[in-house]
């Protein structure tokens, strides 16, 4: 099927509207020219590497004992960093909470905090992959079609 | 978009990231490009300070260094200080930026540093940057 650009708008907005991506989203497809056109997806396909690799981090650092919470607040600012760099509003919400419960030392609200975030990153993950799919699939119709 | 050049001399202002995030890294690298600054990332204060000592052997220059302040061994404070306390990198103007405005800010700004931003950067914080750019410029001058 073949996605028109309001199609496709409307699949992003709803992305807003649910609170997945904020406005920082709307910044990096800004930074988007004809020399890089493409740099809003390889800022998310990064991000989505880093991440794999700050959840691997965190599930080591949880499984130490005694628990050093200072080390996992330290895995966790970046991973808040990050989500927040490409507007993964609600990953970066859950990072935060997490945060919270480190300063508390609360290492059950870490673990079930932490099984959060990676849902809310699986989530989007799928959501943007799709998008971005949709978004590759629709533009290469676009030059299909300019050069005929 | 910012003016392309300090005070119309035509030469684009150079500045030195310093982020141990990569995506961070690479969204104020893009954002500082198209607002036409030059730009050179590093990931670590070390780098940063051993690229500084390779430029100034090499007789070039950098305009600003902007740093985060959470980094792992040399945090951007720790790079602040070493750049004071050097003779050679002391007069270049350094931005602290953060994902949060912690504690630590302050006594960056007690330690020299010009300006602290919150990060992801934002078309309003380039335009700062440029204002410090001149100002530290007009002072070069007089």
């Amino acid at each position: 099927m073949e996605y028109s650009r309001r199609q496709l708008n409307n699949i992003k907005a709803n992305l807003f509207e649910q609170g997945y991506l904020d406005d920082q989203f709307h910044q990096i497809e800004e930074l988007q020219d004809d020399a890089s056109p493409n740099f809003l997806q390889e800022v998310v396909t990064l991000f989505f590497r880093d991440t794999t690799r700050l959840i691997d981090t965190t599930e080591q650092a949880l499984k130490k004992s005694p628990q050093d919470f200072r080390r996992l607040d330290s895995i966790m600012h970046q991973f808040k960093g990050s989500s927040s760099s490409i507007g993964a509003l609600r990953v970066k919400n859950e990072c935060s909470i997490f945060r919270d419960h480190c300063n508390q030392g609360n290492i059950e609200g870490c673990l079930k905090s932490f099984q959060k975030v990676k849902k809310e990153l699986a989530i989007l993950r799928q959501k943007l992959e799709a998008y971005f799919k949709l978004l590759n699939q629709s533009e290469s119709v676009a030059v299909k079609k300019a050069d005929r | 978009m910012a003016s392309s050049s300090i005070g119309g001399t035509g030469k684009l202002p150079h500045i030195l990231v310093v982020d141990d995030a990569l995506v961070q890294r690479m969204v104020t690298e893009r954002l500082l490009k198209l607002h036409s600054f030059k730009v050179t990332t590093v990931d670590s204060g070390d780098k940063a300070l051993e690229l500084l000592g390779t430029w100034t052997a090499a007789m070039k220059k950098v305009d600003m260094i902007l740093t985060d302040y959470s980094m792992p061994k040399m945090t951007g404070y720790d790079l602040l200080k070493r750049l004071k306390e050097s003779s050679a990198f002391q007069g270049i103007p350094v931005v602290i930026m953060s994902s949060e405005n912690t504690r630590g800010i302050t006594r960056c700004l007690e330690e020299g540093a010009i300006d602290f931003m919150i990060k992801p950067l934002q078309n309003s914080d380039v335009q700062r940057l440029y204002t410090h750019f001149n100002h530290h410029l007009q002072i070069k001058l007089e």
